[in-house]
């Protein structure tokens, strides 16, 4: 079974719909024995990440990342999920976060140039990433795919951990997009409702088996 | 980069599409479902559904709608029409749409559109606005009026005005409809457009005119619009989202084209 953790950030259903669409058993839930007891997990989440890290400790599952992170399960974050799983963010006048993956969260900056036009903020819409490396989950990909995004915030990794950077957009200045680190991978953008480029990420991870 | 986001729009009046959409064999397909998955599976990039069901007493044939959609389809779609309250977002969202459109109602209590936004987010609020060319006055000094009902009732509020404050208040996107352009086929309200997209700092959608890929074009490129809603060019077979897409590319306009 395929847990997707609620947290109560945003409509988790359209993640469960596209794992089901898929074939896959999955449970939308907070309930921490049911998250423990997955095959593998899947951390969604739109909204702001101070209330987000709060939902997480009052439901008590702001460790549970951590420990089905630890016991190699394959984890999958999007969008707001991915971000909380950094050490902290920017938003919410500055928002403490899970500290899996090294590095933090920042507001882009305003305003925000390309080909001499300011960029519109939140970034709305589909735009492509550029995978680097071989990484499982992010296999037969048409490099024309494109990705449906919506954020005002963007990850930045730390300069010591690079090499865990799977993929990078382009908006005003290249981001990180996605990224891999042993049993984790983490994407800024919505595999959901990312039409057939995204289903084949979700399936991707549907199957993969970390070497880890 | 980004890409300029094309968004085919769908009226349904109690569970039926108002006009059946005629593909190359003619054949008419009046399930809003059925053309949903069509446009996603040959490159939409994102649905609107309209609904125009008149009884509020049969609002709930739409919910079901947007529940099978999302069962089909795996792109964004928003859902406007009727939306009053919070609950009737609440609804629409839950059944799997990404966005819910306020028009009408954000005008007669606009707050609906922070608390909207509270609920849910700004990303799921997207703030319908039907605006016709009026004379410049001191209430609506940009020449623009927001306007109800189709057209018929001038509510004395200026267009540009309310773009800014309906921003202000949490709405995630415009979708900015030109009640003027709108069924003539002669292109998009640019000055409209164009005003109204330069000054906020959401994505707006263009709406209302929309005849040939080049009236596209141009809303895209010149009135710095992020996406432009289409309705009778595709839905009768005259172009097809391909092809106005290949044409977008050709002018150097970035739009997605593999799905």
């Amino acid at each position: 079974m395929i847990a997707i953790i609620d947290y109560k950030a945003g409509n988790l259903t359209s993640v469960a719909r596209a794992i089901s669409h898929l074939g896959y058993p999955v449970e939308v839930t907070h309930d921490i024995d049911r998250i423990r007891s997955a095959e593998r997990v899947i951390f969604p989440g739109v909204g702001a990440a101070g209330s987000a890290m709060n939902n997480l400790q009052e439901l008590g599952l702001d460790k549970i990342i951590q420990e089905v992170y630890d016991a190699k399960k394959p984890v999958l974050g999007i969008c707001l999920g991915t971000q909380i799983i950094f050490k902290e963010s920017e938003e919410d006048n500055g928002t403490s976060c899970l500290g899996i993956v090294p590095g933090r969260v920042k507001k882009f900056p305003e305003p925000l140039m390309e080909d001499n036009k300011k960029l519109k903020i939140p970034h709305m819409g589909w735009n492509r990433v550029e995978f680097q490396g071989d990484h499982p989950v992010f296999a037969d990909l048409d490099p024309e795919f494109e990705y449906y995004f919506v954020h005002a915030y963007y990850p930045e990794v730390e300069e010591s951990a690079q090499d865990i950077i799977a993929g990078t957009t382009l908006y005003g200045f290249r981001f990180t997009s996605a990224v891999a680190m042993n049993n984790l991978v983490a994407v800024q953008f919505h595999p959901e409702k990312s039409g057939k480029g995204g289903l084949k990420i979700l399936d991707n991870f549907c199957q993969w088996r970390p070497s880890c | 980069m980004l890409s300029k986001r094309l968004i085919p729009c769908l009226d349904v009046r109690e569970g039926k599409t108002t006009k059946g959409i005629k593909f190359k064999n003619n054949v008419e397909i009046g399930d809003p479902v059925v053309m949903a998955k069509f446009y996603y599976e040959h490159g939409a990039d994102e649905l609107v559904f309209y609904d125009i069901t008149a009884s509020s007493d049969k609002r709930d044939i739409m919910i079901d709608v947007v529940r099978r959609t999302a069962e089909e389809i795996f792109i964004p779609f928003s859902v406007g029409g009727g939306i009053r309250t919070v609950e009737d977002m609440r609804k629409v969202l839950l059944a799997g749409a990404e966005k819910v459109s306020v028009n009408s109602a954000a005008v007669k209590n606009p707050d609906v559109i922070g608390e909207g936004a509270e609920a849910f987010g700004s990303q799921c609020i997207v703030l319908g606005m039907d605006v016709k060319k009026v004379e410049v006055s001191d209430t609506i000094p940009s020449g623009y009026e927001i306007v109800i009902n189709g057209g018929r009732k001038y509510m004395g509020i200026d267009a540009l005005q309310w773009a800014l404050d309906g921003e202000r208040r949490g709405a995630g996107e415009i979708c900015l409809n030109s009640i003027d352009a709108d069924g003539t086929k002669a292109g998009y309200e640019m000055e409209l457009t164009s005003l109204i997209s330069n000054a906020v700092n959401i994505p707006v959608i263009a709406s209302g005119g929309a005849g040939t890929p080049e009236h596209i074009r141009a809303v895209l490129a010149e009135a710095n619009a992020d996406a432009a809603l289409i309705a009778s060019m595709t839905h009768f077979g005259e172009y097809t989202v391909r092809g106005i897409k290949e044409y977008m590319h050709e002018k150097n306009i970035n739009t997605r084209m593999a799905w």
